[in-house]
């Protein structure tokens, strides 16, 4: 095996990968050194640790945090196809079409999601996870979530701002991949639309018993708790976004727009949080059959 | 010949690094000696910088990258301050409250990122909003969508150029609050159009910008000559 060879070969097909390569620019020289001094049976395994340096992941990771996400996908798709069905959309007045049209483009996109999770993930050259069975009502606790329009949305609402937490929680996995993190991120961002709408669908409810006002953003609950969803089962879906220290900084103590403290309100609705994927999973296990 | 004296001064008072890059030197001296035409065409060229390689340096790597998205930021702070000291005729309480919640928001990310940069930080940008007529919905609401959808786009895109974990994490939990402030105001002007096929593709995927047609699409919204050419690509 020509191992200078095969890198070159790389080369022409990657014309950055001795960038890529840690240390940079000396990575010929390292193979070099891994000749003198590792025996040749070692070599495929330290040209792999080589590689995995260069592109800071290797394709089982990004496989992983894409199958993660289809997992998401997969449950925010069928959650909407299902409710979508048999959901009545009223507020009070009769039907609300503009409501029915929102949910159906959120379905929509949903679904184009787990289509694209399945082509990326076996474009990378991994297995597209198995849709799993769910159970919407969480085993009991939102026993009318198909059948009440404003425990539809509330579910609708923990799954999209859970799905924000998600993806961001999931980027430093991805990080300086183009195609992927990229991908990711351009999810991440129509997820926060969504997230943003079905609150105002909430807000725009007269019936939905939520005490204070929802915001297209996460904010604080009525009682500066970090759940502003009205929903106390969703207290883990919201731990943490009363954060107030970004990058070691306490944001508080940065001025406002009249020079005076911001307060803990603005900085909790200014950055959202993320999520670990356990603790995305510990969240999503109830809606499992 | 208005243009070339406003441009002639500003060659002479701002950009003496023009001057001390050997090539624009020889460049320019080259041109200096044809007609009056002639020099107004290199000036107006000069003006007119298309990519970003001159101004206020953002600098390299992510200290780059986070003064890219300090500059939106400032874009964005400043536009809602305007909305929220002028508001446009006929506004609503509602829409009142959210103004002002976005502008506090916007000035928050902007006082972040110039704590957070310290002394990488660029300076304040001068902003020219005489394109907006702060006075009608239509505009303002018009402007609003430009800037928080660019904004989207702008961290979409520049995303995997960072290097350090903490700090994407840090744009991602920015840029997602910034979603929500699209989504609203794309719902304010037309409710539904939260998401749509000018932003979203077949697999509902949001587009993304680099760092150069963000600042193409910015440009006309900021005064301050901006060089983006040290940053990571």
């Amino acid at each position: 095996m020509d191992f200078i060879k095969i890198l070159k070969d790389i080369e022409t097909i990657d014309p950055e990968i001795t960038d890529r390569l840690n240390p940079r620019r000396a990575a010929i020289k390292n193979i070099t050194s891994f000749g003198s001094k590792v025996a040749l049976s070692a070599l495929p395994f330290a040209l792999g640790t080589m590689f995995k340096k260069a592109y800071g992941q290797t394709s089982n990771v990004v496989n992983d945090v894409l199958n993660f996400a289809l997992t998401l996908e997969y449950l925010e798709a069928e959650f909407y196809t299902r409710g979508n069905a048999s959901v009545a959309f009223t507020s009070g007045t009769g039907t609300n079409a503009p409501a029915a049209a929102a949910l159906k483009q959120i379905e929509k996109d949903e679904n184009a999601h787990v289509a694209f999770l399945r082509s990326a993930i076996t474009a990378n050259g991994g297995t597209p996870g198995v849709k799993p069975n769910f159970d919407f009502t969480a085993k009991g606790t939102f026993p009318t979530v198909f059948s009440d329009y404003a425990t539809y949305l509330a579910v609708a609402q923990a799954f999209e701002d859970t799905g924000v937490r998600a993806y961001k929680g999931q980027a430093p996995a991805l990080l300086g991949n183009k195609t992927y993190l990229t991908a990711a991120l351009s999810i991440h961002s129509v997820e926060a639309r969504h997230a943003s709408h079905i609150r105002q669908m909430r807000r725009a409810l007269t019936t939905s018993g939520v005490t204070g006002v929802i915001t297209p953003w996460i904010s604080l609950g009525a009682n500066g708790q970090a759940n502003d969803s009205g929903v106390p089962a969703a207290d883990k879906n919201f731990a943490g976004e009363d954060n107030k220290t970004q990058g070691g900084v306490d944001v508080t103590t940065l001025k406002n727009s009249t020079g005076g403290a911001t307060s803990l309100k603005v900085a909790a609705e200014s950055f959202d949080e993320p999520l670990t994927k356990a603790a995305v999973l510990e969240i999503v296990t109830p809606f499992l059959a | 010949m208005k243009i070339f004296e406003k441009d002639d001064q500003e060659l002479l008072s701002e950009e003496k690094g023009f001057f001390s890059k050997k090539l624009q030197r020889r460049n320019f001296l080259q041109y200096a000696g044809a007609s009056a035409a002639g020099i107004a065409l290199v000036a107006a060229g000069c003006k007119k910088d298309d990519n970003f390689s001159r101004g206020v340096d953002l600098g390299t790597g992510d200290i780059g990258i986070l003064n890219f998205a300090y500059a939106l930021e400032q874009l964005e702070a400043a536009f809602y301050t305007q909305v929220a000291l002028t508001p446009y005729t006929g506004i609503s309480s509602t829409e009142s409250a959210y103004m002002s919640a976005i502008r506090d928001h916007e000035v928050l990310h902007r006082e972040f990122f110039k704590a957070a940069l310290g002394a990488s930080a660029i300076i304040g940008l001068q902003v020219d909003f005489s394109s907006i007529n702060f006075t009608s919905r239509d505009s303002v609401l018009g402007a609003a969508k430009a800037f928080e959808d660019l904004g989207v786009s702008a961290y979409n895109g520049a995303g995997y150029l960072i290097k350090s974990a903490d700090y994407l994490t840090l744009a991602g939990k920015i840029v997602s609050v910034e979603a929500r402030h699209a989504a609203l105001i794309r719902d304010l002007i037309s409710n539904g159009t939260f998401v749509g096929t000018d932003i979203i593709d077949a697999n509902a995927l949001e587009l993304s910008r680099t760092p150069i047609e963000v600042l193409t699409m910015a440009k006309k919204y900021i005064v301050t000559e901006i060089n983006a050419s040290n940053l990571p690509s």
